[in-house]
């Protein structure tokens, strides 16, 4: 089994600490990991705010960049869920404008092996024990695309649940949107920062210390709204949780 | 004549403002999450919603696909029955229409069914300018009609208005329009009801001509269907003695079967109810039984430029049950009249912009009208793919492509305004395609963390107004991983047929482009 981890860029340039907990958590469970240096951007920027035609260099280097890989585990629910919804569309599309086959093929080759990291935890290493230690009060906020497009149910919380020293606190509207959504946070920043402040807010009300999920870009919407009100809850990625042990807490 | 009301700014604007008005939020909220939670129940009692929802979506496709056909029938089928069919290429047009068939009767005035495409032609107004009065019965729009406001809202035009305005509406209003409020009307919802009963009573004994929309049209038969709620639908379709109804060539199913799909799928999704409390159907006209003239206008309005998009035509499925804009967070925050048109929320922001080709600045700014949450495809009951069709519009709006436009194929422009936005997005898709690129910038951007200001001047202002920017690390992922691993694990993509730069220095791809060229 030949596992390589897409970091995407976000994490690679802003939550290096993330990347770092994914290798961390999947050495730990016996997964040897690669990282292919040729990889960068799955492109969802570009693409969600209209420019199709300037992803598809990026839908071309993700496919060869993982070419000899049977899984490529992404700490990332939208950029996952654009690899697996938007390329195939991309490929068709290319195709429909008359531009060949080649981009369909690249995203046939690259959405198989796509996962999620719960996704890869929970269905492809069959556990949700991952022996992880982390003692304090979290609350779960379901991001859009992994809970819709990916549709990763219960498999963030499964894992969450056999987390040791873990309070889990119930979130209220949970599976409402943050009101990140890439470019519509600063395209629309009066109706984004109006659903963020609601999310904070349930976010505060929850009393976690902490607010977790499986996309960093909805973390810094939502870790940007609260540090900025004053809030001590502390966003932290879903992989870090589960990095983290006894012996070295994370 | 576009679709949306003439003025209206682009949609950040008015939301923007909108977000600030305290009182539109809480109705808005209360409102919204009621219905929600009761849709969801409601949907939740039937085992068989998903294969429901998936035959609503294909017996539209299907329908939409033969559209020809079935129109075709459809006026074969009212005609026999009675009825006389008119066709309307755009608004206006449908206008001129019913100004026409309702100053033949010599009425100068009509009770209106609610109607969403009535609204959509602006036809109140039309018939205002020639004299005609035109009665909203429908206890929402009269509250809409009477406050001289707009509709912001398919199924709940005035959800933006709470009881005790709707009072002051009435005592202020009525009386300019018939029958006054009674003296001492309270809030409560029974009195409020109850004023507006008398006051409608009046109109319905009185009207000569009724207008209506339709929910579906039935090609067999050339049989119309109206959905309601109030019993005020079914006096306007039989007390009057001419019937003028209004309908998309969108609207129309094959058979009577069909609706037994919709007729499950509709009052479910839209009231959350098993089964909404009237249903009319009528087939042409019936001697010495409800009205003796009836006449249909079926209108385009850019529904055939619409279909006329591989992806953007399955917006033309939609059968308005408002679910999509109970659970939209964003119409919750900004309102019906920010979306500027007759169709607010997500249905309105993929719908508005085709109808109208793209012709206007708000038309431009509705496909970005959404975070792309999904939360309205998940409760579509014709499944429309409402983020698909948005980041679609999206392209159009920025990239330009190829459209229908009036029947004719056009190559569309990208709209003004992007020229930047387009630039930067090039750029970053260069840098991406370019490892040792992005690594440098990577690396730059860590040297200068400690410069980055907590509120960032032009366009970073609308992060940094609300939100504070992340810390830039000290060192990049990609940067530890080589510091800590080697570049052994980067195993270069070269068994295929792309070559790409893979950071180390070994560059050798096919068909660079610079960051400011097209990539394409
Ligand atoms: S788009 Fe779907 S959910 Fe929205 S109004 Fe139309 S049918 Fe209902």
């Amino acid at each position: 089994m030949r596992v390589a981890l897409f970091v995407t860029c976000v994490n690679d340039a802003l939550y290096p600490r993330t990347g770092q907990a994914v290798v961390t958590l999947l050495e730990r469970l016996g997964v040897r990991v690669d990282f292919p240096e040729a990889q960068s951007c799955c492109g969802q920027p570009q693409f969600n705010t209209g420019y199709r035609h300037a992803t598809e260099p990026l839908v071309h280097r993700y496919a060869s960049a993982f070419a000899d890989y049977d899984h490529i585990v992404v700490p990332s629910g939208s950029c996952a869920a654009m690899v697996r919804e938007n390329y195939p569309r991309i490929g068709a599309r290319a195709a429909a404008e008359g531009r060949g086959g080649r981009l369909a093929a690249a995203a046939d080759r690259a959405v198989p092996r796509t996962y999620e990291l719960t996704e890869f935890l929970v269905d492809v290493l069959g556990v949700t024990d991952v022996g992880a230690y982390y003692p304090h009060t979290v609350t779960y906020h379901p991001t859009c695309h992994g809970l819709r497009v990916l549709g990763l149910g219960r498999r963030p919380r499964a894992l969450l649940e056999e987390v040791k020293g873990l309070e889990l606190r119930e979130l209220a509207s949970a599976e409402e949107c943050c009101g990140f959504g890439g470019t519509f946070a600063v395209k629309n920043p009066a109706v984004s920062s109006a659903m963020g402040a609601d999310k904070a807010h349930h976010i505060r009300s929850s009393g976690a210390a902490s607010v977790c999920t499986v996309d960093n870009s909805c973390l810094m919407h939502i870790g940007g709204l609260l540090s900025r009100a004053g809030s001590r809850v502390r966003p932290v990625h879903l992989a870090e949780i589960l990095a983290s042990t006894e012996e070295s807490p994370w | 004549m576009s679709v949306t009301y003439l003025g209206m700014p682009p949609f950040p604007e008015a939301a923007a403002a909108a977000t600030g008005d305290e009182r539109l939020r809480g109705n808005l909220r209360h409102a919204t999450r009621t219905i929600r939670d009761k849709r969801a129940a409601a949907v939740a009692e039937l085992a068989d919603w998903s294969a429901l929802r998936a035959a609503g979506a294909q017996i539209k496709d299907r329908t939409l696909r033969h559209l020809d056909h079935y129109l075709e029938q459809l006026e074969a089928a009212v005609t026999a029955a009675g009825g006389t069919v008119h066709w309307a290429t755009d608004a206006q047009e449908a206008g001129e229409i019913v100004t026409r068939l309702v100053r033949a009767t010599g009425e100068r005035e009509v009770v209106k069914v609610k109607s969403m495409v009535t609204q959509e032609i602006g036809l109140n107004e039309a018939l205002e300018q020639a004299g005609i009065s035109a009665y909203e019965t429908d206890l929402a729009e009269l509250i809409v009609q009477l406050g001289e406001d707009r509709p912001s809202h398919i199924l709940v035009p005035a959800i933006h208005r709470n009881r005790s305005e709707i009072r002051e509406i009435f005592r202020e209003r009525m009386g300019h329009w018939g029958r006054p409020a009674p003296d001492g009307l309270t809030d409560r919802p029974g009195d409020l009801a109850e004023a507006a009963r008398l006051h409608l009573r009046e109109k319905f004994l009185r009207a000569k001509v009724g207008v209506s929309g339709a929910n579906f049209l039935v090609a067999e038969t050339g049989t119309l269907v109206v959905v309601e709620s109030e019993g005020n639908g079914r006096m306007c379709l039989t007390l009057p003695e001419t019937l003028i109804s209004v309908a998309g060539i969108e609207k129309v199913v094959p058979t009577w079967q069909d609706l037994e799909v919709f007729l499950q799928l509709l009052p479910r999704s839209s009231t959350a109810e098993r089964m909404n409390p009237y249903t009319s159907t009528w087939t042409g006209v019936t001697p010495g039984d409800g009205p003796a003239a009836f006449h249909l206008v079926l209108l385009d309005n850019g529904r055939t430029d619409t279909l006329a998009d591989q992806v953007g035509r399955q917006a033309l499925r939609c059968i308005r049950c408002s679910a999509c804009l109970n659970v939209c967070p964003v119409y919750e925050r900004a309102g019906g009249h920010a979306y500027g048109s007759p169709y607010p929320g997500p249905i309105g922001a993929i719908l508005t912009p085709q109808l109208d080709s793209m012709e206007t600045g708000l038309d431009a700014s509705l496909p970005y009208a959404s975070s792309l949450c999904g939360a309205c495809y998940e409760v579509c009951p014709v499944a429309i793919d409402i983020p698909e069709v948005l980041v679609h519009l999206r392209e159009r709006v920025v990239q330009g492509g190829t459209a229908t436009v009036r029947g004719e194929r056009t190559t569309v422009r990208p709209a003004r305004g992007h020229a930047a936005e387009r630039a930067a997005m090039r750029a970053a898709s260069w840098t991406f395609d370019h490892p040792r690129a992005l690594r440098a910038g990577e690396r730059m951007a860590a040297r200068a963390r400690r410069l980055v200001p907590r509120r960032l001047p032009g366009p970073g202002r609308a992060w940094t107004d609300t939100r504070e920017v992340p810390q830039v690390p000290a060192e990049s992922f990609r940067d530890w991983w080589r510091r800590t691993r080697g570049t052994a694990g980067g195993a270069p993509g070269s068994t295929t047929a792309h070559t790409v730069d893979d950071g180390t220095g070994a560059v050798g791809s096919t068909g660079r482009t610079g960051p400011l060229e097209d990539p394409r």
